[in-house]
């Protein structure tokens, strides 16, 4: 085993800024749908709007990061292991069969992670960010001090807004319980924290090679 | 230790900007404020009626103080024969009738019915004098009642059924010589005491409105900016703004709230926004009849029962008639939640001669509705009642109610409808088959006073509730909170419940998969 620094500075910081957003604004979210009560409706709009501006100013920011750096390719999905990756975590890994796939700084995600934050980068993030805008600007003032309305209703706007928070926080709970998957229960939560994870010898042999393999092509 | 100073310095950042972007002391609404010093100061009048020669003799008839007005205010007859406080009509373009004249004259109510074959009493309200039937002659300039809205004196009323002329005991030259602008009584000696009582049809028009605090009503409170009704009601050449759908059909000459706030009032845009679809009354007149009770309902079915042969009246504890043998039986309210209707600014009228369509009969009723994008919700307040109407031709029927005397078929003297009606209609010139039953009538009186002060509107979850709110009613369109897609809602919370679920199956299954690994090895040791 050996200590690697996995997640970058940014990284880290975009995560669980992130997170920290989701989760407020799933909150503030559920309570402007009536499902909870919490703030009241009108400190819910209040803290969601402004919660929303700082998500999509942290969001352009990631953005910049992920091509800027060329961690986008990280979630390029493989196929190949997707298969055996879903096999281990629902009965190779009660029978103590090892992790089909080796993680390493430059392949920090197996190919079920790949895919799925893929669709949450994809699917979910833009349902709810473009009907969330929409939904923000569903009504807004003209030159002449006119209220104008967008022509579509605002049903459609809410439905796709609520489906998609739907979907994130589903995500985030089988997202937080996948965290407990790595060498110990708290391995992966610690390395997002500080950075560093133990990963083993060999895996960071293998991930050498494919430095290597990577600067040759 | 470098470390700690960055950190802590970021969180202090994070803070102070988080607190600066959600809490937010509020500022001073500037346009508000100019509004309120702009109504603090009160006009006063440039001249001194009292020092007019003209004004000095001792008047006889009403119609002398009338002529001493004209013979300075020589136009001001031809205005007013033109407004419809005299005409008690207007001009109006309704859908599938054309061009019609729509008012008191024609139009019927859910209260005492019309005014036809009851001028005696009804033109109390008339700006005029002399009017006993509908022979009036409403080009007569000398008729024109001046005083009744420009009397400062507090001394002038109109005698009860006397064709509109003053009482007996007026003095009409302290009258003439305390003339001016008009006061809250002069508009309020009508428009509180319409329907034969204290607020009976208005609900947010009544005698309290003399002297309220900021809590009845914050224009008219005298510990507020204390408005009379004309500097919002202003006139040019006597016509005055504003009007009553119980009688205006047109989106004309309408006053809003927006004529003086603005259509941007709030400082926070996301309450302004809801003013395409949202009038300000909705949220900032959460109850009206605030003070004393308004009649909600009105049975005329029920009238006509005698005790001992004569008429009798119940009072309920605040001493509001809930049976009357003239008027039948009435259900009251005070601080009332209004209802809410979709309403673009125009109106239908049962016009007397028309023929029941649906029941209950819309007597009147505001046209609007979600998918017209010039119509917003208003509050309003519903009339219920049930009236005579004749079943073989169809039309509610005018009954002659009023009369002096017995024998005369006056329902009030003589209690029988079949002979109200007959006169009634007669009097119409409209049809009566000699068959009266009664029918259920439903009208409709927007809300526009008692507007509460700021911190009691109608606060967000009143509507955006899916509990029952102000809204529940009103429907075809989506209100964020009351509304939801059920299966969408259904279809989230089975993917939310069943991932817990499943990491909890998932983690259970780990644990004890765990547990039996340990008793393996456990005894691979003891062996």
């Amino acid at each position: 085993m050996q200590k690697v620094y996995i997640y970058k500075k940014f990284e880290r910081f975009w995560h669980w800024s992130q997170a920290a957003l989701i989760f407020f604004l799933a909150l503030t979210g559920f309570e402007i749908h009536d499902s909870i009560h919490l703030f009241g409706f009108e400190k819910a709009v209040a803290f969601h709007r402004s919660a929303s501006y700082l998500l999509l100013g942290l969001i352009a920011f990631s953005i910049f990061w992920h091509f800027t750096t060329g961690e986008w390719k990280q979630y390029i999905p493989t196929f190949s292991k997707l298969q055996a990756q879903i096999h281990y975590y629902a009965i190779g890994m009660f029978k103590g069969d090892p992790h089909p796939t080796i993680k390493t700084v430059n392949k920090k995600l197996n190919p079920l992670q790949a895919v799925v934050y893929l669709g949450f980068k994809l699917v979910m993030a833009p349902m709810v960010i473009f009907s969330g805008l929409l939904y923000m600007y569903y009504k807004s003032f003209d030159a002449n001090d006119k209220v104008v309305e967008l022509a579509i209703p605002l049903e459609w706007i809410a439905v796709i807004h609520t489906l998609g928070a739907f979907l994130l926080i589903s995500f985030i709970v089988v997202h937080v319980y996948m965290t407990t998957t790595g060498h110990s229960l708290t391995a992966n939560i610690k390395a997002m924290i500080t950075g560093w994870e133990e990963l083993d010898e060999n895996e960071e042999k293998e991930s050498e090679d494919l430095n290597t393999k990577n600067t040759e092509s | 230790m470098n470390k700690v100073i960055v950190y802590s310095i970021v969180i202090s950042v994070i803070v102070i900007l988080g607190v600066n972007l959600l809490h937010k002391t509020e500022p001073l609404n500037f346009s508000q404020y100019e509004l309120k010093q702009k109504y603090a100061t009160k006009p006063t009048s440039s001249v001194d009626h009292s020092q007019f020669e003209v004004l000095q003799e001792e008047f006889k008839t009403p119609q002398d103080v009338t002529e001493a007005c004209l013979t300075c205010h020589n136009k001001r007859h031809e205005e007013i024969i033109h407004s419809s406080h005299w005409n008690w009509e207007r001009v109006a373009y309704v859908e599938g009738k054309g061009i019609s004249k729509i008012g008191k004259k024609n139009v019927l109510n859910n209260f005492c019915i019309g005014s036809n074959s009851n001028e005696q009493a009804c033109a109390k309200c008339h700006i005029g004098f002399g009017m006993t039937s509908n022979k009036f002659d409403f080009n007569n300039a000398r008729n024109v009642d001046c005083m009744v809205c420009h009397d400062n004196s507090e001394e002038y009323i109109k005698g009860a059924a006397m064709a509109g002329y003053p009482d007996r005991s007026v003095n009409l030259t302290k009258v003439a010589q305390g003339v001016g602008r008009p006061s809250k009584i002069n508009c309020g000696s009508c428009h509180f005491y319409s329907g034969g009582g204290n607020n009976v049809k208005h609900g947010d028009l009544e005698d309290a409105l003399l002297s309220c605090d900021r809590n009845t009503d914050v224009h008219m409170a005298q510990n507020g900016i204390n408005m009379s009704c004309v500097e919002c009601h202003t006139a040019e050449k006597h016509q005055i703004k504003g009007k009553l759908y119980s009688v205006s059909s047109t989106d004309v000459n309408r006053l809003n709230c927006e004529d003086c706030h603005t259509s941007r009032p709030h400082l926070d845009d996301l309450l302004n926004r809801h003013y395409s679809r949202i009038a300000c009354q909705t949220c900032h007149i959460p109850t009206y009849a605030k003070v004393n009770a308004t009649k909600m309902a009105w049975k005329w079915s029920e009238a006509g029962k005698l005790l001992n042969g004569k008429p009798y009246h119940i009072e309920d504890s605040l001493g509001n008639h809930t049976y009357l043998s003239i008027k039948g039986a009435f259900e009251w309210k005070t601080n009332v939640e209004p209802d809410y209707v979709w309403f673009n600014g125009s109106a239908q009228h049962y016009v007397a001669g028309d023929k029941v369509e649906s029941v209950p009969v819309q007597v009147n009723k505001l046209l609007g509705s979600v998918n017209d994008p010039h119509s917003k919700i208003y509050p309003v307040k519903i009339h219920r009642g049930d009236q005579i109407y004749d079943p073989e031709t169809n039309m509610l029927i005018q009954p002659k109610l009023y009369s002096p005397n017995k024998g005369d078929s006056a329902f009030w003297m003589d209690f029988d409808w079949n002979l109200a009606a007959e006169a009634g209609m007669k009097r119409m010139g409209l049809p009566y088959s000699g068959k009266y039953d009664f029918i259920e009538t439903e009208m409709y009186w927007p809300v526009n006073h008692m507007v509460a002060p700021k911190d009691q509107s109608l606060d967000c979850n009143a509507c955006h509730t899916s509990d029952n709110g102000r809204l529940a009613g009103l429907n075809g369109f989506y209100i964020p909170g009351r509304d939801s897609n059920s299966w969408v809602d259904l279809f989230g919370k089975l993917m939310f419940w069943g991932s817990l679920l499943g990491v909890f199956i998932h983690a259970l299954a780990r644990f004890i998969n765990s547990l039996r690994k340990n008793e393996v090895e456990s005894e691979e040791i003891s062996i």
